[in-house]
Parts: structure tokens; sequence; C-alpha cells
């Protein structure tokens, strides 16, 4: 590796520093955890690649949650409000964050964004990310957990192609488990690869259509909210 | 892609670091680069002509320290560099989630007139 002295001007110098680039990223994350440790939220972030049942898995979650858990949604995609239009139809408080270009949230923006939620009236917060399995790995937005999704549709080697975005996971959760003979699913194969990239996740089989295995899904949810609340 | 950003993040640092050091121009960026950072080096050099360009850092070299992922084995007590995504020990065969390097991002040098 070169280094900025090996062939320097005698009128330039080298400043040494120890700079983290994401350094104002981690402390409003910081900022953000704090606030949501106050106010008792439960706060989850929710990654997949795009089309991997995110909106369906919140949509459904949020409608059978609604008799004894306060919940709401903070939405992040490049453009339209198609899935908090879907998401509103639970009658939960929703938040849209259009990031237009960026293809990952940011603390910050999670930070404008619960100015538009009454924290206090709240048990849990899901912020679902945007739709990629590379950016959003390294943006701490301050959760208390996160939860990545890989649909049986998008066969059984994601965590393999994507591991770094899988070793962040607290839990990872195998959607649309209804498809899984249309697709061929090994379903043993996609639990050894998680547990050989992601060994600290928890896995969670579901199927948000048939409501399949969304029991386990509920009763993890509901023990973050007694122990982080 | 996300590069641009991180890389315009870089360069306001550099640039305000300059500015508190007195000098007026920035010649080259020296950054660690962790293998779980999730960049791509080559985006990052692409990125850093786009976010220098009419600015006190134009033109600017990167040199760029790759950091290699570090595990620790709670079994051997002992740290091991994986070879692959899959984060065994060499030793107990152990599957590590307990990284303790590799996920660097940092800044950390600056060349400066």
């Amino acid at each position: 590796m070169s280094e900025p002295g090996d062939s320097m001007q005698p009128s330039h110098r080298v400043l040494h520093l120890h700079e983290r680039v994401l350094g104002r990223n981690q402390e409003q994350a910081a900022l953000n955890r704090e606030l949501f440790r106050q106010a008792g939220v439960t706060v989850v972030n929710v990654l997949s690649a795009p089309g991997s049942g995110k909106t369906a898995l919140l949509e459904r979650t949020l409608t059978d949650l609604k008799s004894d858990v306060r919940a709401a949604v903070i939405v992040g995609d490049l453009a339209t409000d198609n899935d908090a239009r879907r998401l509103c139809r639970s009658g939960a408080p929703i938040v849209q964050i259009t990031t237009g270009t960026l293809c990952h949230l940011e603390a910050s923006m999670i930070a404008r964004a619960w100015n538009e939620l009454d924290l206090a009236a709240l048990d849990l917060l899901f912020i679902e990310n945007v739709g990629n399995l590379v950016c959003p790995a390294a943006f701490d937005l301050g959760e208390s957990l996160r939860v990545v999704l890989t649909a049986v549709t998008e066969g059984e080697d994601k965590p393999l192609k994507y591991p770094t975005l899988f070793k962040t996971a607290n839990i990872v959760l195998v959607t649309k488990l209804e498809l899984a003979d249309a697709c061929g699913f090994d379903r043993s194969a996609v639990r050894k690869n998680i547990g050989e990239i992601a060994p600290q996740a928890e896995i969670i089989e579901l199927s948000a259509r048939s409501g399949h295995g969304m029991a386990a899904w509920y009763t993890r949810m509901r023990g973050l909210i007694h122990a982080y609340g | 892609m996300h590069e641009v950003g991180l890389m315009q993040e870089a360069l306001l640092i550099a640039l305000a670091q300059a500015e508190r050091n007195g000098a007026a121009r920035v010649h080259a960026l020296t950054m660690r680069i962790g293998a779980l950072a999730g960049v791509e080096v080559e985006a990052l050099r692409l990125a850093l002509q786009v976010v220098t360009a009419d600015t006190a850092a134009e033109g600017a070299a990167l040199h760029l320290e790759a950091v290699p992922v570090c595990c620790w084995c709670s079994e051997c007590e002992c740290t091991f560099r994986p070879n692959d995504s899959v984060f065994r020990c060499p030793h107990c065969h152990h599957l590590s989630d307990d990284i303790r390097q590799g996920r660097e991002f940092d800044l950390i040098a600056v060349e400066i007139s």
C-alpha cells in the first residue's frame, strides 16, 4: 500500500486522523436510541431485498397486533407512497420517507420522521428500510433490533451472497412460506446457510398470507416490548 | 451504490481538517476500509473524483488500506482470520459472531498544503 508521504512535495504535510466517516450517523443513531429508550418504544429495523415481503409482513402484523400493541411504521422508499398507503389501511400511524436516489435510510431521516409521531402513544415502531441488501447494513438508525427477510422465492443462498447484511441480523425471517413447495424450496438448506453466515440470528419461517408462523413472530415482538418498554 | 454519499462525508471531514490547519489544498486522503464495510473500492475511487470536483481537494489521490476480518473464538479464547464469509474457527470449528475487526470505514490521514 502506498502512503501519502511516498512522493510528497516538500511544501505538503500529512495530518494523521482517526475519523470514522460514518461518525455523524453513529452519533445521531445514539441520540435516537436514547430518545426511544426514554419514550419506552421498541424500534425494529426491517431489511430485505425489494419484493421479499416487508410491507405484507407489516400490514398483517399491524392488523393482528392492533388489540394489544400500539405500533407504527416509518417506511422508506426511493419513490412513491404505495407502501405507506397499503400500511395506512391498518389504522396505525405511518410516516413515509421518500429517499429520492438514496439507497438506504440514515439516522437523521429517522430523527426527522419521529417528529410526526407521538412516541408516548407507542409501544413498537417498525422502520421499513429501502429494499436493498447492501447499503443499509452500515447505517445504524438507533434501532433495538434488526430483522432481515429472505423470501422462499429468492432461493436458499441469499445469506451467502449478502453476508455483510445478514451478519447484522438479530432475527432472520424466511417469508412467503406458502410458496415453498411451488418453488422447490429447500428449507433445511436455507437454515444451514443462515446458521453458518449469521450464527447469532434467530430464524422464523412464516407466511404473512396464510398466517403460518406468524404466532412465533408476534411472541417475539411482544417479548421485546416487555424487555425494552 | 452509496459510495458517493460516503465519499462526500469523508471529503467534508478532510476539508474541515484542512481549513482548521490553515491549508488551501487537499492532495490525498488515506482511508482504512474493512472487508465488512460494504463498499466497493473502484466505486469509491470514482466517487472521490465526482465529489471533489470544484473543491480544494480536486484531483486528490486516494490511498486505501484494506482491513481484514478478525473474529474472536469464545471456545479457544483466541482471535482468528476467517478465509471466507463463514466465520469458523480454524482450531475448534466453532462459528463466531464476535467480529473484532473488519467493519472499519475510517479517514486516517490527509495530505495538505
